[in-house]
């Protein structure tokens, strides 16, 4: 039946993110994107709430709860409203844990999903994105070559969040033009990780270039072994992800220009009180609005294993383009005090551009 | 649970509606499109029957709404002649009295066709419907009513056919502001209430758009809808208006609902022919990849989706007896833009297969223009999101 309820445990797990985003990353997410770091206590407390090993089954480990995709959402949006580059960091395991649980052979799931269930945050990552115009997650220049019983990668991957500490690579590259995943060790000999990235936005987050050049891995750390596994759903867990966490922040820029319009007084009066400006607010309100709908609707498809591939893309090129605009505005709103960065808007704008390169870098 | 599949019940109701659409709506189209004010006697009778049997029933909750998209895929302006209390059904539910709601609508199903219609719009005021005229005065045991209202959707057919209903908005006491405003119910016939004129419009021709007149039509005083008592408070207090904006909160969903059933026929054409074509919309493949086209039909099928979506949920909330002002009016907005963006990018992809009378495209996008009109327009609409987005009242928010 239609509804827009979530349930009363998703409910119980948003207002504790919500906390968490509003108590803890709210205090230091100016500083870190000034700094480029983010303190380790506060990645640490949001691993104890078990945003990643949560839905990790009792057999490998973990507590076994549910594995949503909706759940994922309500999550992603809450914290992405607190720092986008924390919660990219925070949920970076999952990148390569999520897609074991999911489409990992028993051997795989055996191996790696124990990894994530201990007391400390376990660094783990996924190399999807390349450095050149084009790129095209279903055509990938990084290629995999099966020679004996190993797979040789080849290629140069970019944006590749916490690389240089990340334990487990799940290494994305073309096997005879489909897009297949290898699990990557740390150390593994031809994996070179490179300068650590200076970007636009997400500052905080340590993102890195990495070649891989004749990087040999064990047959068996195909994902999926023989029978493979489901790209296009990765890719749609993905833009979920992205799309959640864009209404994450463009809610963030929305209130904060909102509570700024109604103190800022021009000609006498609140600017909020202006038609100029309240109507930029009401649409952002409503894009806001229908951006998570959607999401939603996404995310209901991949819950019940259905191609989602259409609401996803969907989603996700509608949320980019919302929260560009949304987080412009907010800018504008503040107008000459928007562009100077003793605000925050000025640094949601540079984390919203990022949403239309960031595919392959959040999952739910 | 947050869930987006219909009810198995919800789903029949989707496919007899389509097919009516289909068989009933699409073939009479164009015909009531070019002959404006000729009455689809066909698809009249034949609603009427389906409605007294329940498989066309339309109300204001999220089944009805869906029976609603279907049938303005079909048609937008025959669906506005399916009988009905349409919008006067809508004032009455939102406002009228347990023994009201029983006394007006209790055997509207019965007997022939009938029509409810709402009276809002003066010549004089629109959109700012505070400052509506016409006047209601106290004689003994009815009410007078004199002025002119505009714009009366079903207005004729409502104010002519036996057993019909008009909900008029009038002042009891000018001096009190909004709160004079009350909304009264007059039969259709009763002497004093005639037909002006009927508009001559852009699209949605089959819908009877009319001017009723009031000249001392008298009414009993029991047919004024809400509390007759005049409180004079302050500016904030507003309780007659309100009565007026509760109604508005109903409907502006259903609307929504409408337009989006405009929008969707749009989609659907330009989807079947481009099938036709063999191109195909390749979801999921990077920006730098897609064709305009494929573009363009990506952000109409988005838009049409974050409309149905913001629908559905101020649907859902109305019932869950939720508050819904600022929800149904982001539906309204964005709904009544989206389809008129749509339906104007829908005629420019087709190029002269758009353009052409041959076939329905040009007409949708006529028809999808009054859903940014009435009910509000989408900058009313907007002016609404806006005041409860900042928290805002009227007069802080202009």
């Amino acid at each position: 039946m239609i509804s827009f309820n979530p349930t009363e445990e998703q409910q119980m797990i948003v207002s504790m993110a919500k906390q968490f985003a509003n108590d803890e990353m709210r205090r230091m997410y100016r500083q870190c994107d000034e700094n480029g770091t983010i303190p380790e206590g506060v990645i640490d407390t949001a691993w104890k709430m078990g945003l990643t090993s949560g839905s990790i089954p009792e057999a490998y480990g973990g507590p076994g709860g549910e594995r949503s995709a909706i759940t994922g959402s309500l999550i992603a949006e809450e914290l992405a409203w607190g720092d986008l580059s924390m919660t990219m960091h925070a949920l970076c395991p999952a990148l390569f844990a999520y897609p074991i649980l999911e489409m990992g052979t028993d051997a795989q799931r055996k191996k790696y999903l124990p990894l994530f269930c201990g007391e400390k945050y376990k660094a783990a990552t996924a190399a999807l994105i390349e450095p050149r115009f084009g790129f095209d997650p279903y055509s990938l220049s990084t290629a995999a070559r099966l020679d004996g019983n190993e797979y040789v990668l080849n290629g140069e991957k970019c944006y590749v969040p916490l690389a240089a500490e990340a334990d487990l690579l799940l290494v994305y590259a073309a096997e005879n033009g489909a897009s297949r995943a290898f699990v990557v060790e740390k150390g593994t000999h031809g994996l070179e990780i490179g300068e650590r990235e200076r970007n636009m936005g997400i500052k905080a987050l340590a993102t890195y270039e990495m070649t891989l050049r004749n990087c040999r891995v064990p047959k068996e750390n195909r994902l999926g072994g023989e029978k493979g596994y489901d790209f296009n759903r990765v890719m749609n867990c993905s833009r979920v992800a992205l799309s959640a966490m864009a209404v994450g922040v463009a809610k963030a820029a929305m209130e904060y220009s909102r509570d700024y319009a109604k103190e800022r007084v021009a000609f006498g009066e609140p600017i909020g009180s202006r038609q100029a400006v309240a109507f930029m607010l009401a649409e952002m309100a409503i894009e806001i609005d229908a951006t998570r709908l959607m999401t939603w609707e996404a995310a209901w498809g991949l819950d019940r294993k259905e191609d989602a591939t259409k609401e996803a893309a969907l989603a996700k090129a509608y949320a980019d383009d919302m929260v560009l605009m949304v987080t412009d505005r907010a800018v504008q709103i503040l107008g000459g005090h928007g562009y100077v960065r003793e605000h925050p808007v000025e640094l949601w704008l540079r984390n919203g551009r990022g949403f239309a390169t960031f595919d392959g870098m959040a999952i739910v | 649970m947050i869930d987006f599949e219909p009810t198995q019940e919800q789903n029949e109701a989707i496919d007899i509606a389509h097919k009516f659409a289909e068989e009933l709506f699409r073939p009479a189209s164009r015909y009531y499109d070019e002959h404006e004010h000729e009455s689809p006697r066909e698809l009249i009778d034949k609603t009427w029957g389906e409605r007294n049997k329940g498989t066309l029933a339309l109300g204001l909750d999220v089944t009805a709404c869906l029976r609603i998209e279907e049938l303005c895929w079909g048609d937008a302006g025959l669906f506005l002649c399916v009988p009905g209390p349409g919008l006067g059904g809508a004032a009455i539910f939102a406002s009228g009295t347990k023994e009201q709601l029983s006394r007006f609508l209790g055997n509207f199903n019965e007997g022939d066709p009938k029509w409810g219609a709402m009276a809002m719009t003066e010549p004089g005021c629109g959109s700012d419907t505070s400052a509506i005229t016409a006047t209601a005065t106290r004689d003994g045991a009815e009410w007078v009513l004199n002025g002119e209202k505009i714009f009366v959707t079903w207005g004729k057919r409502a104010a002519e056919n036996p057993g019909g209903l008009v909900v008029v908005w009038a002042t009891v006491d000018k001096s009190a502001g909004r709160a004079g405003m009350k909304s009264f119910v007059v039969p259709a016939g009763t002497p004093g209430m005639r037909v002006e004129k009927l508009e001559k419009k852009l699209g949605i021709k089959a819908s009877d758009t009319a001017t009723l007149i009031f000249d001392n039509c008298r009414i009993p005083f029991e047919n004024i809808l809400g509390n007759p008592e005049v409180k004079k408070v302050d500016k904030g207090e507003t309780k007659g208006f309100k009565g007026a904006m509760a109604t508005f909160d109903a409907t502006r969903p259903v609307v929504a609902a409408m337009a989006i059933g405009v929008g969707r026929a749009a989609l659907d054409f330009i989807k079947g022919t481009l099938d036709r074509q063999g191109i195909r919309i390749r979801y999921g493949v990077p920006k730098q990849k897609l064709t305009a086209l494929e573009r363009d039909v990506m952000e109409m099928e988005a838009n049409y989706k974050a409309a149905r979506l913001l629908t559905l949920r101020a649907l859902w909330m109305m019932s869950q007896l939720q508050p819904n002002n600022l929800e149904a009016s982001m539906a309204k907005a964005k709904a009544g833009l989206a389809v008129t963006k749509i339906t104007q990018k829908a005629v420019e992809i087709m190029g002269p297969l758009g353009y052409s009378r041959k076939y329905l495209l040009e007409k949708w996008m006529r028809d999808a223009k009054i859903n940014d009109i009435f009910e509000g327009t989408g900058q009313i609409n907007m002016l609404i999101v806006a005041r409860r987005v900042l928290d805002y009242s009227r007069d802080q928010l202009k």
